[in-house]
């Protein structure tokens, strides 16, 4: 096979693992957008959080420590304990609901009937609230995610395929990193499926993403549903913060990562679990592909810019995205 | 009010019980209008009870006080002899009262069998974790509510459409699966709005005889919204005519039609 037919074989493969991540973050938003039409901003920074509160719990932090030591003016940091994972994570899903519910509580529970500007902005009040939240809790300093998770290229892919274009190619280089992500979010997208298809509480869900006075008339409390969607939220959040802080280390930049999830939701449509997906993936294909070939004529670094440009193509066209419900409005 | 006998049985055999639905001096206002003027009016258990008046009357508004969806300023709901305290649209459809929409309100996007489904959400009692895990008595709970259902679906004779989104399917059609989803619950109250609202002949009839079965069969008490005369004085035990929020008439369909305040309204003599 011819050495370039590899590489490309690689940049799109590479490109496909980097769509998984974004995917893993547009996830987060159509689910709350299907349910409430809420365009959450603050989808990133709780991913954030949640790597935080992780990274937090299992290192055995004094949450407020920083707040604590300075009213009591004691010099109190860690519990001197180290929490398992699995425990670890189990107690950051349980500060997600807390989080889902105090959200509905205190936020949205008031804006009921308001505009969709309106509870956009309030997201926007949300994402920099528990910013401050997170850096109050568990301090500023970049944490890493000692999981245990598989990290760095795979050697055994590499000494496979080397040599197939020659004595030139060294072997395909895939992050094993890239390769769980891709299993948990088949996993995650999978069951998440699962649940809104075939038990109760997802047929609700769906329900109340339908007609909101449907579903009041048969009973179903919209509360209940939002509260469940957010806890939703908060997991895939969780799962997409795990994924991306064990990548480059959990820090307060992680929570740009939402900015990259727009140009997926503008593919794959704002309402659709399979567009956020799919959406992902042609991103990631595309902005690696873009780089590859085109990228050296004009300069590179064409990945921070190739995907806007995408979704932007994408939306003259067709404004409701790829998967997206199309709206069709009766004069 | 209490000066009625208890249970009579009509013309065709069915026994009507005592009341189960009683509305007792319901104001309602939006701003300063007045929706709902100072109404009373009972519901009986087993009776077919139609709602009527001219546009505009209050009627929807009426069912919408009875569902919980409007709250009335005044006056008070009392459900099967007990005072009902201030209750959400969801807890009100939680104690057994189903109800239909004027507009159609479906979820447009999913099957008829999954809209009618939605109708038995209050009917499955499995908590959210026994539902994650999805052994056992959950899957039990489902094919028991699944049976349940395809009865309700035999019964309105749509099976053949059961698979086709709710979006796909012509006006008459819809009305029906949404009737489907509203007696899928088993309800102890049935509220339809306009139920033959914007239908052929044809379809109102079918419809007409789908509503008289499910009382008949089921005894289910029905309350209903209608404009066409002929068919609520067709159906219906009793009737209640509203005009410009206030109650003018109640009574047999046979003392509603020798009603002069009511001849009035309909043929639109000058208020003052």
């Amino acid at each position: 096979m011819p050495t370039n037919v590899l590489y490309l074989i690689e940049v799109l493969a590479n490109g496909l693992m980097a769509g998984v991540m974004y995917s893993l973050v547009a996830l987060g938003f159509v689910l709350i957008f299907k349910a409430s039409g809420i365009f959450n901003y603050a989808q990133g920074v709780m991913a954030l959080f949640a790597a935080l509160t992780l990274a937090g719990i299992m290192e055995g932090q004094v949450p407020f420590a920083h707040m604590i030591n300075a009213v009591f003016g004691t010099k109190i940091h860690h519990f001197g304990w180290h929490v398992p994972a699995l425990a670890a994570i189990a107690m950051t899903v349980l500060v997600m609901i807390a989080f889902a519910w105090a959200v509905q509580r205190f936020v949205f529970r008031h804006l009921v009937g308001q505009e969709p500007i309106i509870l956009f902005m309030a997201t926007i009040g949300l994402a920099y609230f528990l910013e401050g939240v997170g850096d109050l809790m568990w301090g500023s300093d970049i944490k890493t995610l000692a999981l245990g998770l598989p990290q760095g290229g795979s050697r055994w892919l590499e000494d496979a395929t080397a040599g197939w274009g020659g004595d030139d190619f060294y072997g395909f280089f895939i992050d094993k990193l890239d390769i769980v992500a891709t299993g948990v979010a088949i996993v995650l997208v999978a069951s998440l499926i699962a649940f809104s298809q075939y038990t109760k509480h997802g047929r609700a869900m769906r329900a109340v993403a339908d007609d909101h006075q449907a579903a009041l008339s048969v009973g179903i409390s919209l509360n209940f549903i939002w509260i469940l969607v957010w806890s939703l939220a908060g997991f895939v959040a969780l799962v997409a913060g795990i994924m991306w802080g064990a990548k480059s280390g959990v820090q307060f930049s992680l929570s740009l990562i939402a900015l990259k999830a727009l140009p997926v939701l503008m593919l794959g449509g704002f309402t659709s679990i399979p567009g956020a997906i799919v959406g992902g993936l042609i991103i990631g294909m595309g902005e690696k592909l873009f780089e590859y070939t085109f990228g050296p004529m004009i300069g590179g670094a064409t990945e921070n810019w190739f995907a806007y440009v995408l979704a932007l193509i994408v939306l003259v066209f067709r404004p409701q995205g790829l998967f997206g419900e199309k709206i069709i409005e009766r004069v | 009010m209490n000066a009625e006998p208890d249970t009579y049985v009509t013309a065709d055999g069915r026994t009507i019980g005592g009341v189960l639905m009683d509305l007792r001096n319901i104001t309602l206002r939006f701003g300063g209008v007045e929706a709902i003027k100072d109404i009373s009016f009972g519901i009986r258990e087993g009776e077919i009870r139609a709602i009527i008046g001219p546009n505009g009357a209050g009627k929807s508004s009426m069912l919408n006080v009875i569902s919980g969806f409007y709250i009335p300023q005044e006056g008070e709901v009392y459900f099967r002899g007990e005072r009902r305290p201030q209750l959400k649209p969801y807890q009100v459809a939680r104690q057994g009262i189903a109800r239909t929409f004027q507009n159609i309100a479906l979820f447009e996007g999913m099957s008829v069998l999954d809209n009618i489904m939605t109708g038995r959400l209050n009917h499955m009692k499995s908590g959210f974790l026994k539902q994650m895990i999805w052994k056992g008595a959950a899957e039990r709970e489902e094919t028991e509510n699944r049976e349940h259902v395809e009865r309700v679906i035999d019964f309105l004779q749509i099976q053949a459409i059961r698979k086709t989104p709710v979006g796909r399917l012509p006006y008459g059609l819809k009305k029906r699966v949404e009737l489907a989803r509203a007696l899928a619950a088993d309800p102890s109250l049935l509220l339809l709005d306009e139920p033959m609202a914007g239908m052929n002949v044809e379809e109102k009839e079918d419809m007409s005889r789908f509503i008289l079965d499910v009382n008949d069969e089921f005894g289910t008490t029905i309350a209903l919204i209608e404009h066409d005369m002929g068919v609520v004085m067709d159906l219906s035990d009793s009737v209640v005519v509203m005009d410009y929020g206030r109650k003018i008439g109640d009574g047999t369909p046979d003392e509603i039609r020798n009603n002069q305040e009511v001849i009035d309204a309909y043929l639109g003599v000058s208020h003052d």
